[in-house]
């Protein structure tokens, strides 16, 4: 898979290195490469049309440079089209935001099994760490079996304080009871850990837009899977209407997936990918870096640097 | 039904009747890739509609019905249920990538098992992630089953080697074995489920008797690569795909099926301890379509 784009794209292009420049047809040819590039990486659809459409208005009509194969400037001009739509032109990693009054409360939301527990503690410990914060981790997930007891073994793993779990008590009252806690504790940080949920269950949507009108978190982060299809567009959406999102996370992304899904929520939630998760231990936790996200969706990375070198 | 909300939308609004032309399959072919079948496994079924009836008037249902008939036929081969057989234990080995669905899905096959007369017991083979033992623990008490674990941190092939000596000892019919989430590029991790099998083989060298992959319905292209990895490295023998009560499709079963050719022995449609259900080729094929 790695690679391949590069090679189909040389393809296309090989007849016509000794042109001056880029013809919309050459262009169009090539597109239809990059196009199905995308899609395989699980870039959703409707993203995958918005970003050719732009890929190909900057296109049609560049110089070929003499040094380099019309390919591979494709595939520069691709690859900097993504960063650019990845990370919104800012320059550096969006952090987590903690300007407002202490407690600050950050609302952790997402699928069923995407990664919101353990990010939760990740987060907390990087806070902690770096930036001498006290915080406070509740879990708000009072259906899954166990998973209160997850959040509270995480905690006392990073050294950190969790909210003691009270039997029977609604996802909306623990986290007002984790406010007042923090509140009075003097900590600087509550995050809230949710329950995972389904997109469509209106039900458990109302639910988690209770506890956000109850708690107004200064940050929502949706924590998603680096391994998700097509689907991404529909949750990123569905949470960003219902509980406005603020940041991504994005999960797995020690896996080998392409990691389309990136794109894909960035682009429709216009919301910033705020960190990576890169494994299942507490430190596993990187900044986003949009070059790296841009080079594996392409399922390449050093070509570009090849070709800045060209 | 609720898992083709997307196909259902794109393929409604195309026409009533019209003539199959390029600009009709090119929308046909999005709303496939959409539903997550992958771009070469879309060009290929929209290619076979085009070669039967191209430039011929066609309506909307007719489409969906051609469609739908053309999926339950790649599936249909790969639609087969969960064979429990009269082994003294049946050993079944479950595996997959993280959050997947592994332990929920264990504690609804225990209670489907047990409800068909079989003495079952678990074993919390996942003794890395933070109370995981405790999930699994909640899932045997809730359909009374026993579950055989050890501390957080333990030996994993160790763990399943005692719960399959105890499994027998006791009569047990079916022992399932839960184990962490593993991502299938990660060498080490895949190298430790070796060893569970490894060790769980000198018990009984014919165990596990299943090894069911548990795939998330959510997971787009990366689904090929772990059915390739895991069936590598552990001899998957079966698939349950969950979270099909979601917006996503699953529609990259499609491409497995074709490729992989391994049964889909259970899909999960919800949290709930009933919420597991034989995996049928036609109302897979037909929901997708939106029929
Ligand atoms: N490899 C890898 N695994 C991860 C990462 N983040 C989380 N996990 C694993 O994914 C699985 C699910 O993680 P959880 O944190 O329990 O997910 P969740 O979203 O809280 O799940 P629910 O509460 O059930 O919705 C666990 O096995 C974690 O160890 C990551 O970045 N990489
Ligand atoms: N909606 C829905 N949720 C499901 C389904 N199956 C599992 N889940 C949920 O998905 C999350 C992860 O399930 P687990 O069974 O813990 O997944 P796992 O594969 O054991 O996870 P790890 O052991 O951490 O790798 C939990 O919140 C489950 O309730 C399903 O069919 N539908
Ligand atoms: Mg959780
Ligand atoms: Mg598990």
């Amino acid at each position: 898979m790695f690679d391949k784009l590069s090679e189909r794209l040389s393809g296309v292009f090989d007849r016509l290195t000794k042109r001056g420049a880029l013809s919309e047809a050459d262009v169009d040819e090539a597109l239809r490469e990059v196009r199905i590039a995308l899609l395989e990486a699980d870039v959703a659809l409707p993203v995958v049309k918005d970003f050719i459409a732009q890929v190909r208005e900057g296109a049609v009509g560049e110089a070929v440079v003499k040094s380099i194969t019309p390919g591979q400037m494709v595939i520069k001009l691709v690859h900097d089209a993504l960063v650019k739509m990845l990370s919104a032109g800012e320059e550096t990693a969006t952090a987590i935001s903690l300007n407002a009054p202490a407690p600050v409360p950050i609302m952790m939301v997402g699928l069923q099994g995407s990664g919101k527990t353990t990010s939760t503690a990740k987060i907390a410990k990087r806070l902690a760490e770096r930036q001498g914060k006290k915080v406070l981790m509740a879990s708000l997930d009072t259906r899954r079996p166990a998973a209160q007891q997850q959040l509270a073994i995480l905690a006392e793993q990073i050294g950190g304080r969790s909210l003691p779990i009270v039997p029977g008590e609604p996802p909306v009252a623990i986290a007002k009871r984790a406010l007042q806690a923090a509140r009075l504790e003097g900590f600087d940080v509550v995050m809230l850990d949710t329950a995972g949920r389904l997109a469509i269950d209106e039900e458990l949507m109302d639910e988690v837009a209770q506890v956000h009108a109850a708690t107004n978190p200064h940050e929502t982060l949706l924590v998603a899977d680096a391994m998700t299809g097509q689907d991404a567009v529909t949750v990123a959406k569905a949470f960003k209407d219902r509980v406005s999102v603020t940041g991504i996370v994005l999960t797995r992304v020690d896996g080998d997936a392409r990691g389309g899904a990136a794109l894909s929520m960035r682009a429709v939630t216009g919301c910033p990918i705020k960190l990576l998760g890169v494994g299942e231990k507490i430190d596993a936790l990187e900044d986003f870096h949009a070059d790296r996200i841009a080079g594996r969706i392409l399922g390449m990375g050093d070509i570009v640097s090849l070709v800045e070198k060209a | 039904s609720r898992t083709s909300n997307r196909v259902t939308s794109s393929i409604s609004g195309i026409f009533t009747k019209r003539k199959l032309d390029q600009e009709l399959l090119d929308e046909l072919e999005e709303a496939l890739i959409a539903a997550d079948l992958g771009p070469a496994t879309a060009a290929r079924l929209v290619k076979v509609l085009g070669k039967d009836r191209f430039d011929k008037e066609i309506t909307e249902q007719e489409v969906r019905e051609i469609f739908a008939a053309e999926i339950a036929n790649i599936l249909r081969p790969v639609a087969q249920p969960f064979a429990l057989k009269s082994l003294k234990p049946q050993v079944v080995l479950v595996v997959g990538v993280n959050g997947s669905g592994k332990t929920t899905t264990i504690g609804k096959l225990a209670k489907q098992f047990q409800a068909q007369g079989k003495k079952v017991m678990l074993a919390a083979g996942d003794t890395f992630r933070a109370a995981a033992v405790e999930q699994l623990k909640i899932w045997g008490e809730r359909s009374n089953v026993p579950v055989v674990a050890r501390e957080t941190g333990g030996d994993a092939a160790g763990l399943a080697y005692d719960a399959l000596a105890r499994a027998k000892a006791e009569n047990i019919d079916i022992l399932l074995i839960d184990t962490a989430g593993r991502l299938q590029n990660k060498a080490g991790l895949m190298e430790e489920l070796a060893k569970i099998i490894r060790v769980i083989k000198k018990l009984d060298p014919d165990v596990p008797h299943d090894t069911l992959l548990v795939l998330d319905a959510t997971t787009g292209q990366n689904a090929h690569s772990q059915v390739e990895i895991f069936k590598e490295m552990c001899q998957v023998t079966g698939l349950v795909v969950t979270k099909l009560d979601g917006s996503a499709k699953g529609g990259v079963l499609i491409a497995l099926a074709e490729k992989f050719k391994l049964p889909v022995v259970a899909v999960g449609v919800g949290e709930g301890v009933d919420d597991l259900r034989p995996f049928e080729a036609e109302v897979f094929g037909r929901s997708l379509m939106g029929l």
